[in-house]
């Protein structure tokens, strides 16, 4: 079992595969994917938080809480959530 | 270039708005964040990831396509400004960000602000663990990524929410370990009768969820209090008291947590609507006549983001404010339809208050959490942290108010802007200072409404 957040995929499962890259390493994704759900289905974290240094999945999955920031190779800071993967996009978790 | 007329948000409330303007020969200029229309509760998941309305949206799937289909015809009448925030308004002009990158401004004759709502949550010790989510998150996540927040999940709040989501994972196959709702099953039974009268069909679809979960088996606590979430990686169990008062233990792998809406205001406040403390929904509120209209001319409100009504009222509340919209630029304003529209919103208005009473945010429970649980997720300040400004203003005698709190505490200063935190500071700010929480004072909002980035970003006007 995964460590942190036990994200499961429960329906469309059948859409095409798509590659980023997260922190220097490829990442799997699903076409249509947000980069929040991406991360946390492979690490069951997206991000550490400054202030506990406890891991982060995301916690109101709508852009409201700013729990799921990230750096997006020509775009700067962005929610994870509201970002919807590209191939080869480039994604650093600080 | 002047729209005449900017509507922000495509959910229920900016399409109906959007629907009556068009068909009164004006082009809406329409804003929203999101990657398509439709709003939070008919939100669809992104392009490539195609499933059925019946799957997404259940026994709500007819409105739901309503709402799409309608939208999906006005589009080509519509200057819509898909996946751009609205990150602040000064007088006329709107300052907007598109794509996360290009930043543009827009100026306008009226606008409707219908943002809609975020979930009210409250803190509990654990509550920052990966695993743990809004009500509305674990929804969102199921709806348009096709995923549950884990394999045994406890959600944990109260209101229709709460049921619809245990129904909705349990439907998709998700789960649970246990549903946990604050309000007990005898305050629900004294309010039944009021509810079928209000609406006996949104009632009937809450029995239901309610039948297909004891039919499931799912274990269900009523009147129950959270007490933590335990686990070092992400939830491990789930500590209640039970409706009667026992220590229970909820084995579980991840919580969702809720106690209704709150109304998104922030560009409400920046556009300087003034503000009042619903005593009833326990929210502070933009102020607004029933059309909409507010003391700012030019600036209307409809939908969540007014005041919690839900998708229904939301669609029928976006069509009035574009007819005041209408009577406000001199157009033909159809009476009989805006009366019509005022008597439902009067209809739902009276069943909103019957679910508002029955299921009240359950402050006194913040009053019996540890000291040391993280109040701001953003800035990790305690609920410690919070009393000790309370404390030493105190002694300074100086009146103290939430945005003192703030500045001193930085609650509500991290970057959510306190849209997780802020509501639930005011109400143990009031506790300390012994005062409403309409005396503790509203957290005012600044531009921008959510943080934008600063580098790297091509600033081409959209104008
Ligand atoms: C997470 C969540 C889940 C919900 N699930 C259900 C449910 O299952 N059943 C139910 O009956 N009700 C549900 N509700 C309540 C329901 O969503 C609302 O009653 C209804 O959608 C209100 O419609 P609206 O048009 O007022 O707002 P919304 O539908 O919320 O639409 C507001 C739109 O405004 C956009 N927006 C907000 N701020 C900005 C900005 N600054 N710039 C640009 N765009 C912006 C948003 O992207 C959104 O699309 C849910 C609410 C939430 C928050
Ligand atoms: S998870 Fe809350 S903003 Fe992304």
């Amino acid at each position: 079992m995964p460590k942190y957040m036990n994200l499961t995929r429960v329906s469309g499962s059948q859409r095409p595969r798509l590659d980023f890259e997260l922190d220097g390493a490829r990442c799997g994704a699903l076409e249509g994917d947000t980069v929040l759900t991406a991360a946390v289905m492979r690490d069951g974290y997206v991000r550490r938080s400054e202030f506990d240094q406890g891991m982060r999945a995301g916690f109101c999955w709508m852009g409201a809480c700013q729990d799921c920031w990230v750096t997006i190779e020509g775009r700067g800071r962005q929610r994870a959530c509201a970002t919807v993967v590209e191939q080869g996009m480039r994604v650093k978790r600080s | 270039m002047t729209a005449a007329v900017a509507i922000i948000g495509a959910g229920p409330a900016g399409v109906r708005a959007a629907e009556v303007l068009v068909r009164a020969g004006v082009r809406p200029r329409v804003f929203d964040e999101g990657l398509a229309a439709g709003g939070r509760i008919y939100q669809r998941p992104p392009g490539a990831f195609k499933r059925s309305a019946k799957e997404l949206y259940g026994l709500e799937a007819a409105k739901a396509e309503r709402v799409h289909n309608i939208f999906a015809k006005l589009e080509k009448y519509l200057d819509y400004r898909p996946q751009t925030l609205v990150w602040d308004i000064a007088g006329k002009t709107l300052f907007t960000l598109t794509g996360g990158t290009a930043y543009g401004t827009e100026t306008f004759e009226q606008i409707i602000i219908a943002p809609g709502a975020v979930d009210r949550v409250m803190p509990l010790p654990g509550w920052t663990l990966p695993g743990v989510t809004t009500l509305g998150g674990a929804q969102i996540a199921l709806k348009t990524q096709g995923v549950a927040i884990g394999e045994k999940v406890a959600l944990v709040g109260s209101g229709p929410l709460l049921w619809l989501l245990a129904h909705q994972y349990v439907q998709a196959g998700a789960p649970l370990a246990a549903l946990v709702d604050t309000t007990s099953f005898a305050a629900k039974a004294r309010a039944s009768a009021a509810m079928m009268a209000g609406d006996a069909a949104t009632t009937l679809k809450g029995v239901y969820y309610t039948a297909t979960l004891r039919l499931k088996r799912i274990p269900i606590h009523e009147g129950a209090v959270p007490v933590a979430i335990r686990g070092e990686e992400r939830p491990r169990e789930l500590l209640i008291k039970d409706g009667k008062g026992r220590d229970v233990t909820i084995a579980c792998d991840a919580v969702a947590l809720g106690w209704g809406l709150k109304p998104e205001t922030r560009l409400a406040d920046i556009a300087g609507v003034p503000f009042d403390y619903d005593e009833v929904q326990q929210n502070w509120i933009p102020v607004r006549e029933m059309s909409g209209k507010t003391a700012v001319q030019g600036v209307y409100l409809a939908g969540d983001g007014a005041r919690i009504g839900g998708a229904d009222m939301a669609e029928l509340a976006g069509a009035r404010a574009a007819w005041a919209v209408l009577g406000e630029r001199g157009a033909f304003v159809d009476e009989d339809e805006v009366n019509r529209l005022e008597r439902a919103l009067k209809k739902e208005a009276a069943y909103r208050d019957v679910l508002d009473k029955l299921f009240p945010f359950p402050s006194e429970i913040l009053a019996g959490l540890p000291e040391e649980t993280v109040l701001c997720r953003c800035e990790g300040v305690s609920i410690a942290g919070l009393k000790r400004t309370c404390a030493a203003d105190a002694v300074a005698m100086t009146p103290l108010e939430v945005n003192r709190a703030k500045a001193f505490t930085r609650v509500g200063m991290g970057r959510c802007q306190g849209r997780m935190c802020g509501h639930t500071a005011s109400e143990i700010l009031a506790r300390e200072l012994k005062c409403g929480v309409r005396e503790a004072g509203r957290l005012r909002a600044q531009p921008p409404v959510k943080p934008v980035p600063l580098v790297p970003v091509t600033t081409e006007a959209l104008t």
